[in-house]
């Protein structure tokens, strides 16, 4: 049997994961036809490569039909209940950083943290009939923060792109979204709570713990630890 | 998943339970499974989506598997009921669970609802011991409280209005009720970004452009509140400590209408509140439960869904902690006012799981 890691699909995630596996002397190449998902595993014996989507890896981790994946933490902990019981943090792997935060227009000058937003959206309840929007695609996350901070009379409204701008088209009166420089908020008349910072994100190597961990598996992932600590 | 002699156990069990409620005098009722979620979304706001089961189809848009009986009981009512009226209903609910997976998401709840009662101190017990009788040979423990002393505290606290309705506003809220307490008595100093904006004269002046819905106006009218909060002076010491000392009660129910009769010295608001109290003890009684022993905690029923606003009870099985509460209700007298666009009615309801009932019953402490 083989260790079965997952790694992104496409994009700069996954050339970042190739070059940190690199780094570690663990060559991931993908096949020769570019649309093929597939690929091989150098350096390291037992480990043998699954092509997924990001956004796949938290349920493949769950499951456990991977051993190891990439993918943002806020990935994991957005789709999976009780992340923590069913995949361990292996290591964060220092790129792919970015804020999931709230943000509102930044010409509200009279709101600056959790606690005026609160205020604010019993006020626009008031005031419009119905509660203050926020679009997000992290309705989880955001939700459980909320709630956390006794944040009421809000609705979220999904949004699974360019959610910057839905406060714009009218569509939603405050953003909770990912960020790594603010500056699509800021291009948008944006700008970020002092204490609406949601989740800290970066692409972090996970371990499932409902994969089948026979003695090869066990063996590949000694190894691969000894390299990923180095 | 629930084995089938389990579930016709908690069925027969449910059948003799709204049998011995429709004795009492109550009408037999039915609801829909599936609930308009706009409804239940906006009584309840964002929490109730993680907490049910939200399904579409295309022409009703998004639905909910229904968390409880008490919407749809109320809607029917308002829409024709006679008062006073009593119901009783049993049926699956379901509930979404996102954070402990031994917690069931589907179960029966029985129900009994009493609307329109003029006397609710008589209504309160009659729910009360009605559930408690239906419940009688068993060892439980029957704990109560009232959410209507703590609003008639804070409604009768020295400060602003505007104060006082956000400290309403967030009574179903422990974490945030308790930093707006501290906010208002001036424990906290403002930040400096707040003393920056109230000092400023023309404050929208650097805003920049403007988006979304939230209008200018609107802006205005929040920083001339914040001017006026700024202005308030802070709430007293003392008066905090009066509703610390509200929520912190944990006594029997005789010792606590003592300790209130205290209070209500410094706090003459709550007078008519512990009155309430009083008199549902006194009605208690005369319906034979014994209100010398049970427990009384002000801080009950705060953290519920159901938003109740006045009496409030539950029933657990003594020594068993792995198991939910068999029996839980109250009084939701502003729940009506919200579905009824003003126009409320008194409601006092509670609601018994059998299949609870069953589990306590078969491995006893």
């Amino acid at each position: 049997m083989t260790l079965r890691l997952g790694i992104p699909s496409k994009g700069r995630l996954m050339d970042k994961t190739v070059d940190w596996f690199g780094a570690r002397g663990v060559t991931l190449r993908r096949s020769e036809s570019e649309r093929e998902y597939a690929g091989t595993v150098e350096g390291i014996e037992g480990v043998e490569m699954v092509l997924l989507s990001a956004s796949e890896m938290p349920r493949e981790l769950s499951a456990g039909r991977i051993h190891l994946g990439v993918t943002g933490s806020d990935m994991v902990r957005e789709r999976l209940a009780n992340w923590d019981q069913q995949v361990r943090e292996i290591a964060p792997m220092g790129f792919g950083g970015a804020d999931l935060v709230i943000a509102v227009p930044q010409a509200w000058v009279d709101v600056d943290t959790l606690d005026d937003l609160d205020a604010v959206a019993a006020q626009f309840r008031a005031a419009h009939g119905h509660r203050l929007r926020i679009a997000t695609k992290y309705h989880r996350l955001v939700r459980e923060f909320l709630r956390e901070h006794g944040v009421a009379d809000y609705a979220l409204i999904d949004s699974q792109g360019a959610t910057e701008g839905t406060v714009k088209n009218e569509t939603a009166e405050a953003v909770a979204d990912i960020t790594s420089t603010g500056e699509t908020l800021r291009a948008n008349f944006l700008k970020v709570l002092t204490d609406g910072l949601i989740h800290s994100s970066q692409a972090t190597l996970f371990k499932s713990r409902a994969a089948e961990w026979g003695d090869a598996e066990r063996e590949a992932m000694r190894e691969l630890e000894a390299r990923v600590e180095r | 998943m629930i084995g089938s002699e389990t579930k016709r156990a908690a069925r027969e069990r449910a059948a003799r339970l709204v049998s011995l409620f429709e004795s009492g005098g109550a009408q037999a009722v039915e609801a829909s499974m599936l609930q308009p979620a706009e409804t239940l979304l906006d009584l309840y706001g964002e929490d109730i989506r993680a907490r049910t089961f939200v399904t579409s189809d295309p022409i009703r848009g998004e639905m909910m598997l229904r968390p409880d009986f008490t919407v749809p009981v109320v809607q029917m009512h308002m829409a024709g009921g006679a008062d006073p009226a009593r119901y009783t209903y049993a049926g699956e609910v379901f509930r979404r669970q996102e954070v402990d997976p031994d917690r069931a998401v589907e179960y029966l709840q029985v129900g009994l609802e009493l609307f329109g009662s003029d006397d609710p101190a008589q209504a309160d017990a009659e729910v009360f011991a009605a559930i408690a009788e239906a419940l009688a040979p068993l060892k439980l423990r029957a704990s109560t409280g009232d959410i209507g002393i703590l609003v008639a505290a804070v409604q009768g606290l020295d400060t602003s209005e505007a104060r006082k309705a956000a400290l309403l506003r967030h009574v179903w809220r422990p974490r945030r009720f308790r930093q707006l307490l501290e906010r208002f008595g001036g424990r906290q100093s403002p930040p400096a970004q707040r003393v920056a904006l109230l000092n400023d004269p023309s404050p929208l002046a650097d805003a920049g452009p403007l988006v979304g819905l939230r209008s200018e106006d609107e802006i205005e009218a929040r920083i001339a509140r914040l001017r006026d909060d700024a202005a308030t002076p802070p709430l007293a010491e003392t008066q905090i400590a009066l509703i610390d000392a509200i929520l912190a009660l944990k006594e029997t129910a005789p010792n606590v209408l003592v300790a209130l009769r205290d209070i209500s010295a410094d706090l003459p608001a709550i007078g008519p509140a512990v009155d309430r109290l009083s008199a549902r003890l006194e009605a208690l009684a005369a319906r034979g439960i014994e209100v010398e022993d049970l427990a009384f905690e002000g801080s009950f029923g705060r953290t519920s869904m159901e938003y109740y606003d006045g009496f409030v009870f539950g029933f657990s099985f003594e020594g068993r902690p792995d198991l939910p509460p068999v029996a839980t209700g109250g009084r939701y007298d502003a729940l009506t006012r919200v579905l009824g666009g003003g126009h409320g009615i008194p409601a006092v309801g509670g609601v018994i799981r059998p299949e609870v009932l069953l589990a306590g019953e078969e491995a006893p402490a």
